[in-house]
């Protein structure tokens, strides 16, 4: 890593290439660039989840530390190649009124042509797409769970402000939960009566399950609580009985259906960087989010 | 069930949401096989660690050994954790171990074969199997007639309405067009065409669909892809390592048997054939049908066919066997080690531009590549000095090791001189999409327990193969029984006996070292 003080966007561009140049490998497979919005404590993991999703999505990853807006204006940067990266990457520090024209720092540094994702590791901005940084992009991922501040409207937020291309990582937790219920279906192919989501009392995955479920299915969601972790049943209620699936250590499920012994299914909670390789996979909307999202305002004004 | 119900949670939009396969299970034949232990089990554990496996799934192992249950279950252990792709974790073990069974018989048991059956009967009231089970044959050839026999005779092959019965073959496809005839007709006796799959483990779907996105996703390739500017075609399997401990197997086979004909066929078809209507199975297999007979040999094939032996040397920094010296292999084998053959598609894209095909063991290293040689400029407005170290345009697919793409073409050497030099670009699958493209066996078996048409190659193309290598077979059969012998030995680590240089070198090229 080189140590870069008060620089600014060419110099660190300067720098990007000086590192790959002495790497030994001028050429570049980089597909994306992933860009990092964090608070200064928050940074070390954020660049390391970073740093393991670039093993499948090689990026340029600039780390964007948005520090305090007041006084004069100082850009700092950590910049290297290597070492586990299968791309390059940038830690910004920004200071002074710097602060609120981040985009000018960021915008020299995208990677021509290929798309620009964003993340906000913990606290996201209310309208991400209106933000400076979140304009830039075509991925906006957000992260409601992490949420510091509000964290019970957090995905409220999130949905009522949805836009194309936004996508939050509370949604991407629940890609096996919804496989697997899925995949249930396909086997008793009845229709469902009423369906029920127990999970620890905060959680915006259940929310947003809640939601998918609802919308699919047009019938009475209930929301049930328990002490987690995370979501521990999904009910499905048919003629035939109920089709449950129940995870009560946040590893190991089992699937009760009706007529059919349980049977154990592995559903393991997943990190942030298996999520957020998920997340990058791909980059154009996902109207299915955009659906859920929709529903889960709906719902809200009803309660 | 009626058709018309359509799955609520379900959405083609939904691009996320993976394909759980439905209730199934699979019958692992021959399940103390190198196969058997380090691909297909692995591949097995890591669908499950992806979450791409139904609850319930069930594995039976069936093999001679004395074994019961745990045994079996202890093999599997063993070789999931020492060959899977995925990390290894108690939850998805437990999840597995639940659905494994061992029956133990050899293939003319019948008393084995019922127990089999009531297994599987027991599986689906235990487990929800649901009726719904793949037999993998990882065994032989020469036994595929008793087992499909045997389940054609216990009425394991007959899937109960609603459930299916599939069955899974792996190379070879019998030794010549007969013996692949013949194979063919016990088990389309028994299981219809769309219910057997055919594996070519060295050919991965993803390797399949990455030739074709690169060929017809893009417009940068498919206007030089012809004859006006390719000059040849070279595509080389080598690897670095002897038969190990597959006498028995490999003598008598040898190489062109072992790959040409299945393999490096199979890559001709995909970089020579047009574009198909769609990308359905049934268009691909059109196309590459269409192609496969499209190809003839050259007349003489004295002079357009190359064969070896490895012998004793140095590979590597280590010294090693040649193969008259290998355990189980007689001194007057003239199984060869090494082929490479020069075939010609006659169609208007391709007429005029040769396709090398070459393959061996103990070649330099261990590779898989399709190169597409590129004409010379016709006329180069430099001096000659200028242009000495520039050679010909390739573009490369590199199949294996670190799946990709290599184009290699000219460039300025920087100074004051004018000096243009060959440069490589490379793009790495690995590196730029995924961290590790899912094996080809977990797609393979994905596909089988989902039912979907398999990209492998139906009985049409198996034959069509052969009828291209029939006549190189016969050929070099007959040099054998006159006693001169074209099989010639060449040096373990380098890459292939002399005559295979020769062969080049009479139409003006030379090898790439890939």
């Amino acid at each position: 890593m080189i140590e870069l003080t008060a620089t600014n966007s060419a110099g660190i561009a300067a720098e990007l290439v000086r590192a790959r140049k002495k790497a030994g490998s001028p050429a570049m497979g980089m597909v994306m660039t992933l860009v990092i919005v964090v608070d200064e404590d928050q940074a070390h993991d954020a660049m390391e989840s970073a740093r393991e999703a670039s093993q499948e999505h090689p990026a340029r990853v600039l780390g964007v530390i948005l520090g305090d807006a007041r006084g004069h204006s100082v850009v700092n940067a950590q910049v290297g190649t290597g070492a586990g990266w299968s791309g390059e990457t940038a830690l910004i520090r920004l200071k002074g009124e710097v602060v609120r024209h981040c985009d000018s720092v960021v915008l020299p540094l995208l990677l021509p042509d290929s798309p620009v994702a964003v993340w906000w590791p913990t606290d996201a901005p209310q309208d991400p797409a209106a933000d400076p940084l979140g304009s830039l992009a075509q991925r906006r991922i957000t992260d409601a769970a992490a949420a510091t501040r509000a964290k019970t409207k957090a995905i409220h937020h999130q949905c009522a402000t949805y836009a194309k291309g936004n996508t939050d990582l509370a949604w991407t937790r629940i890609t096996p939960w919804r496989a697997l219920l899925a995949a249930a279906l396909d086997q008793y192919p009845e229709k469902v009566l009423r369906a029920s989501v127990t999970a620890e009392r905060i959680s915006p995955s259940a929310e947003l399950l809640v939601a998918w479920l609802n919308d699919r299915l047009k019938v009475q969601v209930v929301r049930k609580n328990s002490d987690g972790p995370g979501i521990t049943e999904v009910v499905l209620t048919t003629r035939s009985g109920d089709i449950s699936i129940d995870r009560p250590d946040g590893k190991l499920a089992a699937f009760i259906s009706p007529g059919q012994p349980d049977r154990p299914v592995a559903l393991k909670r997943r990190t942030v960087p298996e999520l957020l390789a998920e997340e990058l996979r791909r980059l154009d909307e996902d109207d299915v989010y955009a659906a859920t999202a929709r529903r889960l305002v709906k719902l809200e004004t009803k309660k | 069930m009626t058709t018309e119900w359509v799955n609520p949670l379900r959405d083609p939009e939904d691009r996320r949401m993976p394909r759980i396969a439905g209730p199934s299970g699979m019958v692992l034949f021959g399940v103390t096989g190198d196969l058997a232990r380090k691909k297909v089990m692995p591949a097995i554990y890591d669908l499950a660690n992806r979450g791409l496996l139904p609850p319930g799934f069930s594995l039976v192992g069936y093999a001679r050994r004395d074994w019961a249950d745990q045994d079996f279950a202890q093999i599997v252990h063993d070789s999931v954790r020492a060959h899977a792709r995925t990390e290894f974790r108690e939850e998805v073990w437990r999840q597995l171990s639940e659905g494994l069974r061992f029956v133990q018989g050899d293939f003319s048991d019948d008393a084995a074969f019922d127990k089999l059956r009531r297994t599987i009967e027991e599986l689906d009231e235990a487990r929800g199997t649901g009726g719904n089970h793949a037999f993998y044959l990882s065994i032989p050839p020469k036994f595929f007639g008793d087992v499909i026999g045997q389940l054609k005779e216990h009425g394991l092959a007959d899937p109960a309405a609603g459930s299916w019965r599939r069955v899974v073959v792996e190379k070879p496809f019998g030794h010549d067009l007969a013996s692949a005839r013949e194979l063919n007709a016990v088990i389309d006796n028994v299981f219809p065409p769309e219910s057997v799959f055919r594996i070519d483990h060295y050919l991965g779907k993803e390797t399949v669909q990455n030739i074709l996105a690169m060929r017809f996703a893009n417009n940068l390739f498919e206007p030089i892809w012809n004859a006006n500017y390719v000059d040849h075609v070279q595509i080389t399997m080598a690897e670095d390592i002897g038969i190990g401990g597959r006498a028995g197997y490999y003598d008598g086979i040898g190489a062109a048997r072992d790959v040409i004909q299945n393999h490096l066929i199979q890559l001709m078809a995909l970089v020579a054939m047009e574009e198909p209507v769609s990308f359905d199975a049934e268009s691909l297999r059109i196309e590459k049908q269409k192609i496969l007979s499209s190809v003839v040999l050259p007349r003489r094939l004295d002079l357009n066919t190359a064969r070896g032996q490895y012998a004793a040397g140095w590979a590597g920094g280590e010294k090693v066997d040649g193969y008259l010296d290998e355990e189980d292999i007689s001194n007057t084998s003239t199984t060869e080690t090494f082929a490479a053959i020069r075939i010609d598609v006659e169609t208007r894209r391709w007429a005029g531009v040769p396709f090398y095909l070459r393959t061996g063991k103990r070649l330099g290293r261990r590779v898989t590549e399709v190169a597409v040689v590129f004409k010379r400029a016709p006329h180069l407005p430099f001096t000659e000095t200028s242009t000495e170290d520039l050679s010909n345009n390739v573009v490369v697919f590199r199949i294996q090791p670190d799946e990709g793409i290599t184009m290699r073409f000219g460039s300025k050497v920087p100074g004051t001189a004018m000096e243009i030099r060959d440069v490589n670009m490379d793009f790495a699958y690995g590196g730029s999409f995924t961290e590790a493209s899912p094996e080809a066996y977990e797609r393979l078996i994905l596909d089988v327990l989902l039912g979907d048409p398999p990209l492998f190659p139906q009985q049409k193309e198996v034959e069509l193969s052969w009828k291209i290598l029939d006549p190189i077979l016969e050929h070099w059969a007959k040099q054998d029984a006159s006693g001169k012998s074209g099989v010639e030995q060449y040096e373990s680590g380098q890459w292939g006996p002399e005559s295979a240089h020769a062969m080049l070198a009479r139409d003006g090229r030379v090898w790439r070292r890939p």
